[in-house]
């Protein structure tokens, strides 16, 4: 129900504002300037939806939308900047306690200022429980650009000796993550020259049909490229499941170990390794 | 009879939600005392089934169960989509079958991976797949 001393707001909005961003700052819940404006315009649309008679009635009514898309990129935007949930939290609490010191200068009868803060705290909750939705968003925009970035940099291609690289992988073959080995891989093969190449699995924790599927292309497009790939680093584990799963490796050179794969690699480059005297 | 002492729910919409799923059934399994071998199982047959939920099924959910016979202590798991349903099982459960230009083993494989395995499917309707894998198993 529209509550007339709430909307009575309407009249200190500057007022509301600064002691908004007072409490922010006592509290530590503000990277300061960078928020002044975006936080100006939450308040101005906090007012016009009460004034366009947005209540704790019609919380999605057509009034609140505008001022909901602004505290969601608030709150994504916060999330990205690092703030902690707390920090989040605080932001709409310390609007409330801003609005509800207001209200008690203007309301002096408490009856009436009881009413206005049961309706302003009625609106609140939902915009709070929005914050927080928007910020856990933010957040997982962040883990998941965070993981991209990990199968970038954890697949790095080792050049153990002449004509022979190495790559160890540690983590899931998803599909992405097989694009990036493979094109590493093949990379390094024109670069270093080299003729044999070790794909070394002692860090993969399940060999599926998929990431099966994966090795087998990755090692075709080895041999495409005129190289031979070996796959090491196969656990007992993983042998009898892959075998169980009836996955068929038979055409592909496998090593329990990335010592025995690269022993295979200088009998093939026909190297010995001998002990001084 | 089968009884559950321990269950969760586990919502499964995207590529990213297999790992932590992953996870969570091997937890299942360290709990229950399986050996390494029989982790690996599980995980393994929890990552196909998890694969067809989401690349046929459109994603869908999987609950894990700590459960126990009696005798022995085990991990199942089931995986449920609202998905178009399988037209064949028969073909789908043959090693080689695929729609999808697959390997055509993760059902047939599944099966053999784990101690029991179950699978009702209805057009338009959905897919679930239940299997258990015993502790000793
Ligand atoms: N949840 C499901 N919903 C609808 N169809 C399914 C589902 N699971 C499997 N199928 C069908 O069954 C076929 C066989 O599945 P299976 O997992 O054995 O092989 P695949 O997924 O095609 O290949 P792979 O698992 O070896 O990569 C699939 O190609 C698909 O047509
Ligand atoms: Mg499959």
């Amino acid at each position: 129900m529209q509550n007339n001393v709430l909307t009575g707001l309407n009249d200190h909005e500057s007022k509301l504002n600064s002691i908004w961003m007072q409490l922010l700052l006592e509290r530590g819940a503000t990277d300061g300037a960078t928020e002044e404006e975006e936080s100006k315009e939450f308040t101005a649309l906090f007012l016009e939806a009460l004034n366009q008679g947005g209540n704790s009635d019609n919380l999605n009514s057509h009034a609140f939308e505008k001022l909901y898309d602004l505290l969601s990129g608030i709150s994504i935007s916060r999330a990205k900047r690092g703030f902690s949930p707390r920090e989040t939290a605080q932001y709409m609490i310390s609007f409330r306690d801003a609005a509800s010191q207001i209200l008690s200068e203007i309301a002096k009868d408490p009856a009436v200022l009881f009413a206005a803060n049961l309706e302003l705290n009625a609106v609140l909750d939902n915009l709070i429980i929005m914050n927080f939705e928007s910020y856990v968003r933010g957040r997982e925009d962040v883990i998941s650009r965070q993981t991209d970035e990990i199968s970038e940099i954890s697949t790095p291609v080792i050049r153990v000796w002449d004509g022979v690289v190495a790559l160890p992988i540690i983590g899931t073959l998803d599909s992405s993550r097989t694009q990036i080995v493979m094109e590493n891989l093949l990379q390094q093969i024109v670069d270093t020259e080299s003729s044999i190449a070790i794909l070394d699995i002692s860090g993969v924790p399940a060999v599926d049909s998929l990431v099966a599927q994966h090795l087998i292309k990755t090692v075709s497009a080895t041999r495409l490229m005129g190289a031979e790939c070996i796959i090491s680093g196969i656990r007992p584990e993983i042998a009898q499941t892959v075998v169980h799963l009836g996955i068929d490796l038979t055409g592909i050179i496998t090593k329990a170990t990335l010592a025995s794969a690269l022993q295979t690699a200088f009998e093939m480059l026909q190297l010995s390794v001998v002990k001084r005297k | 009879m089968i009884t559950t002492t321990n269950k969760e729910e586990i919502a499964i919409i995207k590529e990213q939600d297999v790992v932590p799923m992953r996870n969570r059934v091997r937890d299942y399994g360290v709990k229950v005392g399986m050996s390494i071998l029989n982790q690996t199982k599980l995980i393994t047959a929890a990552s196909e089934l998890v694969r067809n939920l989401l690349k046929y099924g459109g994603g869908g959910r999987v609950i894990v169960e700590e459960v126990t016979n009696g005798r022995d202590k085990g991990v199942r798991l089931t995986f449920i989509d609202n998905g178009p349903g399988i037209v064949n099982i028969e073909l789908a459960m043959k090693d080689g079958y695929s729609t999808g230009k697959s390997l055509g083993l993760g059902l047939p494989g599944t099966k053999r991976l784990v101690n029991e395995f179950d699978i009702k499917t209805e057009m338009g309707v959905g897919t679930t797949v239940t299997i258990i894998k015993w502790k000793n198993g």
